[in-house]
């Protein structure tokens, strides 16, 4: 709760209209192209190119980037219902989204020049071109600014060498958003962000890896090898790459939170439609304390969830800080997931370990959240930060 | 989404805050110790007003939403949870449903010194019914203009400060259907009061026993219809236990808060340790609930103050918050150490405090019912 000072009479939970319609427009979008094809995008591993192409056409890739650079120019509040209502019913495409937004637009729009705007955000927001985020290295992982990638002014060029790894959105990705040491000595403060046309010589993507869940999504290794990138695709200042870096990750967080989110309301979901199906012992199973508690505590995770994630993304629509809030939302999101995921499969005893029930995907897809853009251990660190400096005992 | 204090909201906290932390708290241990709140506590309150915060206007109350009702009652808990549970009793269950379900008549005879004055207490558990509170067995039978009273009642939060009892007896047969609710006075004849039970926690709420032996009572102290006493009783719930989840997060707030500044105070392997990632991390986990709590009992009494359905946010409010509350006073005796288990450092009372909160007011295993079986009626759209 903010102690801001204002008109108002006290706090409200009501969501903008904008937000119930995207989240009706969304909805409507995932049960109608999204649903058909979840399972089976789960079994392959096929990115759904399709309804990327489609997502874009709704918007959904440039959310909150404002219309003249060709986004749909909402709330974050708004962007992170989008989400959750994709991950409710594919974590991948929320993903898949969520990159796009957070992790490339939101750098553009905040950091970049007019001209660079015009030329990448422009259509990244549009969804012409897709785009990817990289900054995680084999040695900078949690310590993202342990960056071995280097950038070197040759002429009107940065020459570009180095390996990143874990990047969401490689194969279709048209941009990389990427992060490279301009100078080393300087360690964080010697990091420079760029965008990168994929298809730059030099740029080299590896082949697609094999994951524990949204397998939809499509991650690779990307390799630099002398790749000569225009001097003025530098953005942001020169050596204040980590600070674009940070500010994205503190957004990032929000929308995988959201993504944790609509794992969480799907588990739920299902782990309530199963209990009044399923009978044993001659009554449904719901009617047993051991199958309520289970229904009970994932409900109170998941509204904690909501709570959390919508606290964060609203503070940021109001420009108020939202770091600790946003990693409170991660943190608590991505363990909700699990859990209510967990429970789901629990609910529906051996079918929940059957690909045709999909809460056994819901808990491989929940599995990430703990993990990308800032482990749990990540997140408690920001938090406990945080905490120490808003309760500092003065000397 | 709005998630701002009102100025009108932080003004009333503030200045609850004050009195909690400027009178009250140099005496909480004290309290807690010789198991006793003394009256010129509640004349405190009194004096500021509170004891009619949620009560209209036009009853002589101050008219304040559950919203704001929460957050004093989460002040007082922060400097003690005994007295905040006098407090909130008052309020949710106590004065209130004499407004909310009584007549103009009844109003008049008994909130001008409620609002004022007077603390009011709910007595609905008995030996016998807890959780099944409509299995009670205390009854009231119509004789004229009176009914008469029989039977004994446990659990009574406030028995010694309280002027008057809301309770609950059987007017006709068995189950919830059979149960009426009266406004009794301390004083009247038939009704004794017992001592004092010898409590875990919460020491100085005053927890007593009623007993009724052939209480006479008018039958204008029939509070609603007569065996409609289950719509009273379950009409405060949602409010008690939102307030309950209130008191609780003061209780947790401060055993947080306690922790945080021991840890940047206690010195070990040379560094204050605040320095320590094991201890920065129980820390984090502390915080992460105490976010969570608030948000979930703003949001419960959001929807209370706006008339809608709120019994499973109430119930997850009121779960949640107590659990956590339990958790994060363990943990803070915990960052302590040895200091957090003697009575010089106050951890260890806010540890016994909230023990109790995962028990009235509908225990953990109730709420979890109420919620699922809610889910399980109405699914889980958003």
């Amino acid at each position: 709760m903010s102690e801001t000072l204002t008109e108002h009479t006290g706090v409200s939970f009501e969501l903008s209209e904008e937000a119930q319609s995207v989240r009706e427009m969304v909805r409507d979008f995932a049960e109608a192209e999204i649903r058909p094809i979840a399972a089976h995008i789960d079994e392959t591993h096929e990115f759904p190119a399709e309804n990327t192409k489609k997502m874009a056409e709704l918007g959904l890739l440039g959310m909150f980037v404002p219309e003249q650079y060709g986004g749909a120019g909402m709330t974050y509040l708004s962007y992170v219902v989008a989400i959750e209502e994709l991950s409710r019913v594919c974590a991948s495409h929320g993903v898949i989204a969520s990159v796009n937004n957070s992790l490339v637009c939101y750098p553009l729009m905040a950091y970049a020049n007019e001209a660079q705007k015009q030329k990448y955000l422009t259509p990244l927001a549009k969804g012409e071109l897709l785009g990817a985020y990289c900054l995680t290295e084999p040695n900078a992982g949690s310590n993202a600014a342990n960056q071995q990638t280097t950038a070197v002014l040759d002429g009107d060029h940065y020459v570009l060498n180095g390996s990143k790894i874990f990047i969401t959105n490689a194969g279709p990705a048209d941009i990389l958003i990427t992060y490279a040491a301009t100078d080393k000595s300087l360690g964080p403060k010697g990091i420079s962000a760029f965008i990168v046309e994929a298809s730059t010589p030099g740029v080299r993507k590896g082949k697609k890896e094999r994951k524990l869940g949204i397998h939809a999504s499509d991650t690779r290794e990307i390799h630099y090898e002398n790749a000569r990138i225009p001097k003025e695709n530098l953005f942001g200042e020169f050596n204040k790459g980590y600070t674009v870096a940070l500010a994205t990750l503190g957004g990032g967080r929000i929308g995988i939170a959201a993504q944790a989110l609509g794992i969480a309301q799907a588990s739920v979901e299902a782990a309530v439609k199963y209990a009044n199906e399923r009978e044993q012992f001659d009554k449904k199973i719901g009617e047993f304390d051991a199958i309520r508690h289970m229904l009970a505590d994932s409900a109170v995770e998941l509204e904690v969830a909501r709570l959390f994630v919508y606290q964060a993304a609203w503070l940021r629509d109001q420009d108020r800080p939202y770091i600790k809030e946003a990693s409170l939302a991660k943190w608590h999101a991505s363990e909700a997931a699990t859990k209510c995921a967990n429970w789901a499969i629990q609910v529906h005893g051996g079918y929940g370990y059957l690909n045709e029930f999909h809460v056994e995907r819901y808990w491989r897809d929940a599995r990430i959240c703990e993990i990308y853009e800032g482990t749990t251990e990540v997140q408690k660190m920001v938090v406990a930060a945080q905490v120490l400096r808003e309760h500092a005992v003065r000397a | 989404m709005h998630l701002d204090l009102s100025a009108d909201q932080i003004q009333i906290r503030d200045a609850v805050r004050a009195l909690c932390q400027g009178e009250f708290a140099a005496h909480a241990a004290e309290w807690d110790q010789k198991d006793d709140i003394p009256r010129w506590a509640v004349d405190k309150l009194a004096e500021m007003g509170l004891l009619g915060m949620s009560i209209p206007e036009a009853w002589g109350g101050l008219g304040y939403d559950l919203r704001t009702t929460t957050m004093v009652i989460e002040e007082i808990a922060r400097v003690s949870g005994a007295l905040a549970i006098l407090f909130a009793v008052h309020n949710s269950v106590g004065a209130y449903p004499i407004y909310e379900f009584g007549t103009d008549e009844q109003r008049k005879r008994w909130l001008p010194k409620l609002t004022t004055t007077d603390m009011g207490v709910f007595s609905l558990s008995e030996p016998g019914s807890g959780s099944d509170a409509a299995a009670l067995s205390a009854t009231a039978v119509r004789a004229g203009d009176d009914y008469v009273l029989n039977g004994s009642k446990n659990w009574v939060t406030n028995g010694v400060h309280a002027a008057t009892f809301l309770v609950f007896a059987r007017t006709g047969g068995p189950g919830p259907k059979g149960v009426s609710a009266f406004v009794l006075e301390r004083g009247m004849k038939g009704l004794s009061i017992g001592k004092c039970e010898d409590k875990m926690g919460l020491r100085g709420s005053h927890t007593v026993t009623l007993m009724m032996d052939d209480l006479r009572v008018p039958a204008s102290h029939l509070l609603g219809k007569e065996n409609e006493g289950m719509k009273v009783a379950l009409g405060s719930l949602e409010k008690g236990r939102i307030g309950v989840a209130a008191q609780a997060l003061g209780v947790m707030r401060a055993a947080f808060e306690a922790a945080v500044k021991y840890s940047q105070e206690r010195q070990a392997f040379g560094a204050p340790i605040a320095k320590i990632q094991a201890i920065q991390f129980k820390l984090a986990e502390m915080e992460r609930r105490v976010q969570a709590a608030k948000l979930l009992i703003q949001r419960a009494a959001w929807l209370k103050d706006r008339g809608k359905p709120c019994g499973r946010e109430a119930s997850m409010a009121k779960l949640y918050t107590t659990e956590a509350a339990t958790w994060v006073t363990h943990q803070a005796i915990q960052v302590h150490g040895g200091y957090g288990y003697v009575k010089e450092y106050a951890v260890e009372r806010y540890y016994r405090d909230v023990r109790v909160m995962e028990i009235y007011e509908g225990t953990s295993e109730i709420q979890r019912l109420v919620i699922a079986r809610s889910m399980l009626r109405d699914g889980v759209t958003v």
